[in-house]
C-alpha cells in the first residue's frame, strides 16, 4: 500500500517494515527530522551511543549475536566519518549493517556547508554499496534495497545518505516488495558436479581436514547444524578460523582447536600435512596461511564460498564451489549419503593417530604460578565459571583476544563477537553492548586489554543509561601486549611506546560511570572475584592484573609455514627473519 | 610445431586453454562491463583498480541504453592470469554491475579507438603528413595554413603507428578516446 508521508517518516516506516527493533545512533543537525519521528513512536528502540564508532560496533555485536542486520543512524560530516572504522570492520568480517546518515540539503551539496562531507565518496571503499538519495519518492525503495544488499550474498555494510531537505519533503512511500527490485541476486546453490567431485575426493582421502570460517556462521544456524552432521558422519577432523568459532562445538570429538598464527599445533600441522583440505566459508587469510608458497603443499583443496572473488584470490584451489554454505552442505550431505556414506576408514584411523601425537604436545600449556595471575589462567577460570551460563563473549584486539579464542570454548554459533579481518582495537566494549541489547538476560562478557578498553570506554555511559549489565573483563598487563611481543621478537626488545603509562584506576573509572569496579591481582582471589562480577546485576569493569611479559603461544612467525611454529617457552631469538619482518 | 609444445599462455586464440592459472606471464585483456548508469559507478570501478593495485591501460565509458539506464565500460588491463581472473570476479561483485565480459577470451572481437592529432608545419613536411594520413585513412577535420587536425580510427596499434609517423612531421597535440570493443557475430553479450 502506497502512502504519502515525509522522508523522515519514511525512514522510520521502512525500518519498521524491515522488522527492525533496535537502532544505534547519535543525533545531529542533519538527522533531526528523523529523530523527531523516532520521538513520536515506540516500536523501534533507539540506543544512544557516546561516539558514532561505538554505534557501528554495537550494531556489529547486535548483528553477529542475532543473525539480523544491525542498523546505525548518524548525522552528516563527523557523524558519518566516525562511522567509517566500524563500516570497514563490518566489510572485512562480512557483517550485515545498514548505516543511515544525514546530509546537508541537496541545494547545499558541494558548497562545503557546515558538517558537510562527501559521505558516499568516503564510504565507497568501505561499504558493499551506498546511495545518496536526492528524491523523497525514491527513499523508501532505496532503504529496502539497502537491506536486501546488506543481507544477501556475502553480507556487508551499506550506507544510505539522506539530505535534510529530502527528510522534510513529502513523497510516496512504497512498502518492501516480495519480488526483487534491481538485478542484485547472488547465487546460493552450488554446482552439483563440483559438489560431487568433492564427495568423491572425501570418499578416498587419507588425511582430510575441514577448515571452516565465518561464512558458516553467516549462513545461519542451519548451516552449523549441517556442518556438525557432516563432521559426525565422516569422522574428519575440523579446525576453524577466529571468525568461525562456535559453528562446530569446542567440546566436539573432532575439534582440533583454532588454526592460524596463534592456533593450535595440531590444527596447523593437520592443515600442513593433509591430503584434502575442505575450506567451508573461510578465505585463506594471511593469519591462516602463513607463507603462501609453503602452505599445505601436499593437499587437494576445495573451497566453498559465496563470493567468487574469494576463490583463487590467495590460494589456488582444485575444487571451487560457489554458493551459500548452508545450501552447499545440504547438497553435499545428500550426495555423500546417496553414494553410501563412504570414507577411507583405514586412512582416517592412521591420520587420527598422527593427530593424537600432535595433540600430546599440549601446545596451550603454560607455566602457572600462585604469585600472580597468568592471563591464560584467568581465561581458564573465566571459562570454567561462566560456561554454564547463557553466555556471549566479545573481545578487543591483541593478546587477550588470542587467549580468549584459545581458552574459551564456544558450543554454538553467534556467541562470539570479535574483530577478525580489520583487527579494530575498541571493538569489544560497544560490541558487548550491542549483544546485550539483543539478549538482555544473557551473560555478556567483553574480554579486553587495558589499552583496547580505553579506545571506546565512553560507551560505558551507554551501558549505564540503558541498564545493560555488560561485564568488561580487562586482562591488564599495563602494556600493548601484542605490540610488545612483536617488539621482543622483531625489534631487539626495544619497547617503543608499548607501555600503557598513566593508566586510569579502573575501579574508580567504573564508579565514575555508575558501574561496579572489581580489582584482582591474586590468583587465589580470582574465582571469588569472577563470581562477584557474574552475580552483580549491572555493568562491571573487572581489572584483572596479570603477568606483564607473557607472550602468546603457539605462534607462527611471519613468513614461516605452518610446520615451523613456535611453542611456549621456546627460544624466540631470530624467530622472524628479514623476509618475514616486512609482513604484519 | 605441435600445439602441445607451445609455451603455456603463448596462444590466446587456441581452441584449447593451455594457460596455467598459476602462470606469471603478463597478459593484456579487454573487459566490457555493463553497469547501471547511476551516480558513482565509474568511481567504484576505478576505485577497485586503484585500491587493489591493478593496472588500467585504457578505459572508456558511455551510456549505451538510455531507457534501461545502462552504461558500458570498456577496460584494457594487464596482469597475470590469476590477477585477470580476480579483476573479473571483483568487478562482478560490484552491486550495480550487470555483466562482465572478457572479450579477449570469449571469441573474436573488434577493438577500435579514435584519435585526433594536431600536426603543424609547412612545405615538404606538410605534404608528407597529408600523404601518410591518406595511407592510414585518417581524415582532416580542421586545417589552417600551418596545421592539420587529423581524425583516425582503428585498433590501438594502428593509431600508435600513425602517431609515431607524425612525430617527426610536427606533431603538436594528441587526443585519444581509449578502446571501445565488441564481439564479432550476431550474438549480443548482454
Amino acid at each position: 500500500m502506497t502512502r504519502q508521508m515525509t522522508g523522515a517518516q519514511m525512514v522510520v516506516q521502512a525500518l519498521k517494515d524491515q522488522g527492525v527493533d533496535t537502532v544505534f545512533g547519535y543525533p545531529g543537525g542533519a538527522v533531526l527530522p528523523i529523530y523527531d519521528e523516532i520521538f513520536k513512536q515506540n516500536d523501534i528502540r533507539h540506543i544512544l551511543v557516546r561516539h558514532e564508532q561505538g554505534a557501528t560496533h554495537a550494531a556489529e555485536g547486535y548483528a553477529r549475536s542475532t543473525g539480523k542486520p544491525g542498523v546505525v543512524l548518524v548525522t552528516s560530516g563527523p557523524g558519518a566519518t566516525n562511522a567509517v572504522t566500524g563500516m570497514t570492520d563490518a566489510l572485512m568480517d562480512s557483517i550485515p549493517m545498514i548505516v543511515l546518515s544525514g546530509q546537508v540539503p541537496t541545494f547545499m551539496i558541494g558548497t562545503d556547508g557546515f558538517q558537510e562531507a562527501d559521505t558516499v565518496g568516503i564510504t565507497r571503499p568501505c561499504s558493499k554499496h551506498n546511495w545518496l538519495v536526492k528524491d523523497t519518492d525514491k527513499l523508501a525503495q532505496t532503504i529496502h534495497q539497502a537491506f536486501h544488499v546488506a543481507t544477501s550474498g556475502r553480507p556487508g555494510p551499506v550506507l544510505v545518505d539522506i539530505p535534510k531537505d529530502v527528510q522534510f519533503a513529502t513523497g510516496t512511500y512504497k512498502p518492501p516488495s516480495k519480488t526483487l527490485t534491481g538485478h542484485y541476486n547472488p547465487q546460493v546453490k552450488g554446482d552439483i558436479a563440483a559438489i560431487t567431485e568433492l564427495v568423491e575426493a572425501m570418499e578416498t582421502a587419507e588425511r582430510p581436514v575441514f577448515y571452516t570460517g565465518g561464512g558458516v556462521i553467516n549462513s545461519g544456524v542451519a548451516a552449523s547444524q549441517l556442518l556438525r552432521e557432516l563432521v559426525a558422519g565422516t569422522g574428519f577432523p575440523i579446525t576453524s578460523t577466529l571468525m568461525g568459532l562456535g559453528a562446530y562445538p569446542a567440546s566436539g570429538d573432532n575439534w582440533l582447536g583454532m588454526l592460524g598464527m596463534h592456533g593450535t599445533y595440531e590444527a596447523n600441522l593437520a592443515m600442513h600435512d593433509c591430503d584434502l583440505m575442505i575450506n567451508i566459508g573461510a578465505r585463506f587469510d594471511d593469519r591462516i596461511t602463513g607463507r603462501i608458497d609453503a602452505f599445505s603443499p601436499k593437499s587437494r583443496k576445495a573451497h566453498i564460498d559465496i563470493d567468487a572473488s574469494s576463490i583463487n584470490k590467495v590460494i589456488h584451489v582444485d575444487i571451487p564451489i560457489l554458493g551459500d554454505v548452508g545450501h552447499v552442505l545440504e547438497d553435499l550431505l545428500k550426495i555423500w549419503k546417496s553414494r553410501g556414506r563412504k570414507t577411507n576408514a583405514a586412512g582416517l584411523k592412521k591420520w587420527w593417530s598422527t593427530i593424537e601425537t600432535w595433540r600430546a604436545k599440549d601446545c596451550l600449556s603454560y607455566k602457572n604460578t600462585d604469585k600472580l595471575i597468568k592471563p591464560q589462567y584467568a581465561m581458564q577460570r573465566l571459562e570454567a565459571l561462566t560456561k554454564g551460563y547463557d553466555r556471549y563473549i566479545a573481545t578487543e584486539v591483541g593478546q587477550h583476544q588470542m587467549w580468549a579464542a584459545q581458552f574459551l570454548g564456544f558450543e554454538d554459533p553467534n556467541r562470539w563477537m570479535t574483530s577478525g579481518g580489520l583487527g579494530t582495537m575498541g571493538y569489544g566494549v560497544p560490541a558487548s553492548i550491542g549483544a546485550q541489547v539483543a539478549h538482555p538476560d544473557a551473560l555478556v562478557i567483553n574480554v579486553a586489554g587495558d589499552a583496547s578498553f580505553l579506545m571506546n570506554m565512553q560507551e560505558m555511559g551507554t551501558a549505564t543509561q540503558f541498564r545493560l549489565p555488560v561485564k568488561q573483563f580487562i586482562l591488564n598487563n599495563e602494556r600493548l601486549g601484542m605490540v610488545r611481543q612483536w617488539q621482543e621478537l622483531l625489534h631487539g626488545e626495544r619497547y617503543s611506546h608499548s607501555w600503557s603509562e598513566a593508566l586510569p584506576d579502573f575501579v574508580k573509572l567504573a564508579e565514575a560511570f555508575g558501574a561496579k569496579g572489581i580489582y584482582c591481582d591474586n590468583p587465589a582471589d580470582l574465582d571469588d572475584a569472577i563470581m562477584e562480577m557474574i552475580n552483580h546485576d549491572g555493568p562491571v569493569i573487572f581489572d584483572c592484573v596479570v603477568e606483564k611479559h607473557e607472550n602468546c603461544f603457539p605462534m607462527i612467525p611471519s613468513g614461516k609455514p605452518h610446520n615451523e611454529m613456535l611453542l611456549g617457552e621456546a627460544s624466540t631469538a631470530g624467530a622472524i627473519e628479514t623476509g618475514g619482518a616486512v609482513l604484519v | 610445431m605441435s600445439a602441445l609444445s607451445l609455451k603455456k599462455g603463448a596462444s590466446r586464440k587456441s581452441a584449447y586453454d593451455l594457460k596455467s592459472p598459476l602462470s606469471d606471464v603478463l597478459e593484456t585483456h579487454t573487459i566490457a562491463v555493463l553497469v547501471d548508469n547511476e551516480a558513482g559507478v565509474l568511481a567504484r570501478v576505478i576505485g577497485l583498480f586503484s585500491g587493489r593495485g591493478y593496472n588500467i591501460d585504457s578505459l572508456t565509458v558511455a551510456e549505451v541504453d538510455h531507457t534501461g539506464h545502462l552504461s558500458r565500460i570498456t577496460i584494457v588491463t594487464t596482469g597475470t592470469p590469476a590477477v585477470i581472473q580476480q579483476i573479473k570476479a571483483q568487478l562482478a561483485r560490484i552491486v550495480p554491475v550487470h555483466d562482465v565480459h572478457d572479450l579477449t577470451v570469449e571469441g573474436p572481437s573488434v577493438e577500435r579507438e579514435l584519435a585526433m592529432l594536431k600536426v603543424g608545419g609547412s612545405g615538404e613536411k606538410r605534404v608528407e603528413a597529408m600523404r601518410l594520413a591518406e595511407i592510414f585513412r585518417a581524415s582532416v577535420v580542421d586545417t589552417t595554413l600551418e596545421s592539420f587536425v587529423f581524425e583516425i580510427t582503428g585498433a590501438p596499434d594502428k593509431i600508435d603507428a600513425f602517431v609515431d609517423l607524425m612525430r617527426p612531421l610536427g606533431l603538436i597535440e594528441i587526443a585519444r578516446t581509449g578502446v571501445a570493443a565488441i564481439s564479432r557475430g550476431v550474438k549480443a553479450q548482454t
